[in-house]
């Protein structure tokens, strides 16, 4: 386990993640206090001031204290304005990201995430960036609400269709964490899963100059296609192991003759395939929705050639 | 038992008489309105309660347990739908409120009993929207309805939120019902001050009711034009904004969280102050901290919002107001506490749901304060702390309070009484099974796992497994309620007027109560709770 993780949180690895475990420590702490105070003190009563015998008499009948009225309103009230003003302060840091920060774009679709760096690279599902350096995300979605979580890192935010949202994190460490969609999205809402990779920062910048410019040519076809299939999303949404799930599965598929949703049939070829990515609704299997977002600048020429040459070796000839 | 004339129920008692099923489904009477609501709001608990151990299930195990994920999808909006509009709301207002309301005033009914009577009707009638939307191809939305999905999902999301829409109006008729009803037909004496706290409570919820209702009605016909004329108010294509719709959606459902609540707090004061023998402390704090709390609840949803990109300016003010929103609940918990002080406590059914309430409630509220600090609630928004947090709060808070009523009236609405061995047992399955399905989730929460997931990664494995078992245990207790209650209908001891020697004036009358409550007409001669004044022994 992550030495920085405690018993309630995950591991502290952004630089604010620390001040929201400390705000969150001090309200369990308080928290706990008057949740012992409140049991005990029923506890007590109860257990005190039980009822002997069957007949009851009358009872005290004060129902007032002014002085303790007022202590146990006033008490807590301290105690949340602490929590507020402390709450606020760390809330503001969150909110207003360094001078100097490396923008990248973020945006989500059903059901995954595509990430814009600033010299054009692109990548899916992966976020690739430097320890120690304050990062900014501009945050939209292609359909619906998606919410960009990264739990170690303590940050959320919504992706929105129609308006640009803001983030900003700084990770401390190298190390692979995790990345989730929060806010519901559908069918492949759980499986709307990321990573947000953290690479030295002379690591990433040697990364981010081949990015985009991907050694892909020294990959054989295939080998890129299983990369590009566990690496660009489309094993959210696709099995290689003959269940379907959100669309079709990848296994047997190629060389056979499906019907389309308009009744018509179609053998998958080179061209079906290449088109399914380009233009997914264009020509929607039968029985499945027609959900699946364009890859369309998404993926290389290359890359697509990868995918088709994968779906070839999983299918028998 | 020995069968003799006193075994059976006093007559006349509104049960019985007038007789036939006609005489039922045309009522003016508040009291069989109010039991046609508990059949049907139990009818459709039980069928919430049966996704939720089917959701839990299916969280069981890492994969497909037992659904796909759409259908998984479909539960957890159902299940949240159900008992949301179709249990919660009507649950403590419409079905214990109807029957209890007139006679803790000391009147013969409310003040419309055709309006009240209608409102059932308007109930049923959009239950069964829901359900049509249920055999439909039901809906996948969460129970939020939140745009842009809503609007782009297949499924039966039109009559789920038109059953919605119109079940509103007889939560709106009831508020008004009932504020007529305290206004103008309190007992000659009963003065403001004199009232049950349960009234007190009921009235807030009223205000609440009639205020907030109107404007989820507006939002769920915007998305129902939305979908059918694609107006684009939510639609950003044309120009519209789908964050708007979780604005309209949470003005009222934030205030609907009081109008779960409130009433149930009433209750909770009903009994604390009855089975302590004590004059309960603090009645005007308490009486108004509710008003308090239905005043600043409208005024806090933005707290469901703090991820939604709204302004920080917006975020600070929500996060402030919704710190003072949970003072008067403090209030109110060490008013409880301090009515136990030197009362005579004595442990039957209602006693225990008593303390389950301020055990669970207490996390519940306090939880509340990691999710109004702004920078604590980014982390855990949208994940299974929420989950936790209004589950403590909706279930151990009010749902235990309803249960505590459901075993404090139960003698009075009957005549009969449950066995109280059988009750301990349910008691301590729900108690014990509620903690190990819905505390494993604060835990889930904080270390990161979002709700509304059909499948989690491998180190949430445990956590859910363990959850999953708790609430098989739970369900077993409410098996366990159900017999015990339905046996105590037509096979129990006689209860006689007045088991739990309270004070409040539906033990005054017969138990079950005449048709118009009263045989004599009541006097008002001490107030609710003048345990100090007024000796006042059980009838055995």
């Amino acid at each position: 386990m992550d030495s920085t993780a405690t018993l309630w949180m995950p591991p502290a690895q952004s630089t604010i993640a620390g001040e929201v475990d400390a705000l969150f420590y001090f309200i369990f702490y308080v928290a706990m206090g008057f949740f012992f105070l409140v049991v005990l003190a029923a506890l007590y009563f109860l257990i005190r001031y039980r009822r002997k015998g069957n007949e009851v008499g009358l009872t005290d009948g004060h129902d007032h204290n002014f002085k303790l009225e007022l202590i146990w309103t006033i008490i807590p009230t301290i105690l949340v304005f602490i929590v507020f003003i402390w709450g606020f302060r760390t809330y503001l840091k969150m909110n207003v990201a360094p001078k100097g920060a490396i923008e990248i774009k973020v945006t989500g679709q059903k059901w995954f995430w595509s990430f814009d760096y600033p010299n054009g690279a692109v990548t899916l599902s992966e976020l690739v960036v430097p320890a120690g350096r304050p990062v900014k995300l501009l945050l939209s979605s292609r359909d619906v609400i998606h919410s960009f979580y990264v739990p170690d890192f303590r940050i959320k935010m919504d992706a929105l269709p129609n308006r640009y949202t803001m983030l900003w994190f700084e990770a401390k460490n190298v190390g692979t964490y995790n990345l989730y969609c929060a806010e519901y999205c559908g069918t492949g809402h759980s499986t709307m899963l990321g990573k947000v990779t953290v690479l030295s920062v002379s690591d990433y910048e040697k990364w981010l100059a081949n990015a985009g410019a991907e050694k892909d040519a020294e990959v054989p076809l295939p080998e890129l296609g299983k990369k590009v299939y566990t690496g660009k999303a489309c094993m959210t949404c696709h099995t290689i192991d003959g269940t379907p799930s959100v669309g079709p599965t990848f296994k047997n598929v190629f060389g056979h003759t499906v019907e389309l949703s308009d009744g018509t049939t179609i053998t998958i070829d080179e061209n079906y395939i290449r088109e399914s990515v380009l233009k997914p609704q264009a020509k929607v299997v039968k029985g499945f929705a027609p959900v699946m977002p364009t890859f369309q600048g998404l993926l290389s020429n290359r890359e697509i050639d990868g995918i088709i040459a994968y779906i070839k070796t999983l299918s028998e000839q | 038992m020995s069968v003799n004339k006193e075994s059976f129920l006093p007559e006349p008692n509104f049960l019985t008489s007038p007789k036939g099923l006609k005489s039922w489904l045309l009522t003016l009477d508040h009291k069989r309105i109010g039991l046609m609501y508990l059949f049907a709001i139990m009818f459709f608990f039980m069928i919430g309660g049966i996704f939720a151990v089917l959701i839990r299930l299916e969280l069981l195990q890492i994969g497909e347990t037992i659904m796909s994920a759409d259908t998984y999808n479909r539960m957890f909006t159902l299940h949240g739908a159900i008992m949301i509009f179709l249990f919660i709301i009507p649950a403590i207002p419409a079905a214990m409120g109807n029957i209890m309301l007139p006679i803790m005033l000391g009147a013969k009914d409310v003040a419309f009993p055709r309006l009240n009577l209608a409102s059932w009707y308007i109930y049923i009638g959009g239950s069964l929207f829901a359900i049509y939307s249920m055999a439909h191809g039901a809906v996948d939305t969460g129970w939020t309805f939140y745009t842009p999905y809503s609007t782009s999902t297949n499924g039966a999301v039109i009559s789920m939120t038109l059953g919605v829409f119109i079940i509103g109006f007889s939560s709106i008729l009831t508020g008004l019902n009932f504020i007529v009803t305290i206004h103008k037909l309190r007992l000659p004496g009963m003065t403001w001050f004199k009232m049950p706290l349960f009234i007190w409570g009921l009235y807030a919820t009223a205000i609440i009711q009639v205020l907030a209702t109107p404007v989820l009605a507006i939002t769920l016909i915007l998305l129902i034009l939305e979908r059918t004329l694609g107006i684009g108010i939510f639609d950003p294509a044309m120009g519209g904004d789908p964050v708007l719709f979780q604005h309209f959606f949470w003005f009222y459902s934030h205030p609907a969280v009081y109008i779960m609540i409130l009433p149930g707090m009433g209750i909770i004061s009903e009994m604390v102050a009855v089975f302590s023998h004590k004059r309960i402390f603090g009645y005007k704090a308490i009486a108004f901290s509710s008003l308090g709390i239905a005043f600043l609840s409208f005024l806090v949803w933005g707290h469901h919002m703090f991820t939604s990109g709204q302004s920080e300016y917006a975020a600070m003010i929500f996060s402030f107001l919704t710190f003072m929103v949970g003072i008067p609940s403090g209030i109110k918990t060490f008013n409880w506490l301090a009515t136990l002080f030197r009362g005579s406590i004595t442990f039957e059914a209602p006693m225990l749901y008593v303390f389950a309430f301020l055990f669970l409630f207490t996390i519940g509220g306090l939880t509340g304060i990691f999710l109004g600090a702004l920078p604590v609630d980014i982390h855990l928004h949208d994940t299974y702390f929420v989950v936790a947090h209004f589950h403590y709060v909706m279930m151990g808070g009010t749902v235990m309070a309803f249960l505590g009523g459901i075993h404090y009236w139960w003698p009075k609405i009957w005549g009969r009484m449950y066995s109280e061995a059988w009750a301990r047992v349910a008691w301590v399955l729900i108690f014990v099974g509620f903690n190990m399905t819905f505390f494993t989730q604060f835990l889930l929460g904080t270390k990161g796992m979002p709700r509304r997931y059909f499948d989690y990664l491998p180190q949430f494995e445990g956590m859910h497994g363990f959850s999953s078992v708790g609430s098989l245990v739970l369900g077993a207790g409410f098996i366990v309620m159900a017999f015990y209650l339905i046996h105590a209908i037509f096979k129990g001891r006689l209860a006689g007027d007045n088991p739990w020697g309270a004070l409040t004036l539906e033990w005054q009358t017969s138990s079950p109560p005449p048709p118009e409550n009263f045989l004599k007409d009541p006097v008002f001669t001490h107030g609710p709770y003048d345990y100090d004044t007024v000796d006042v022994q059980r009838t055995v």
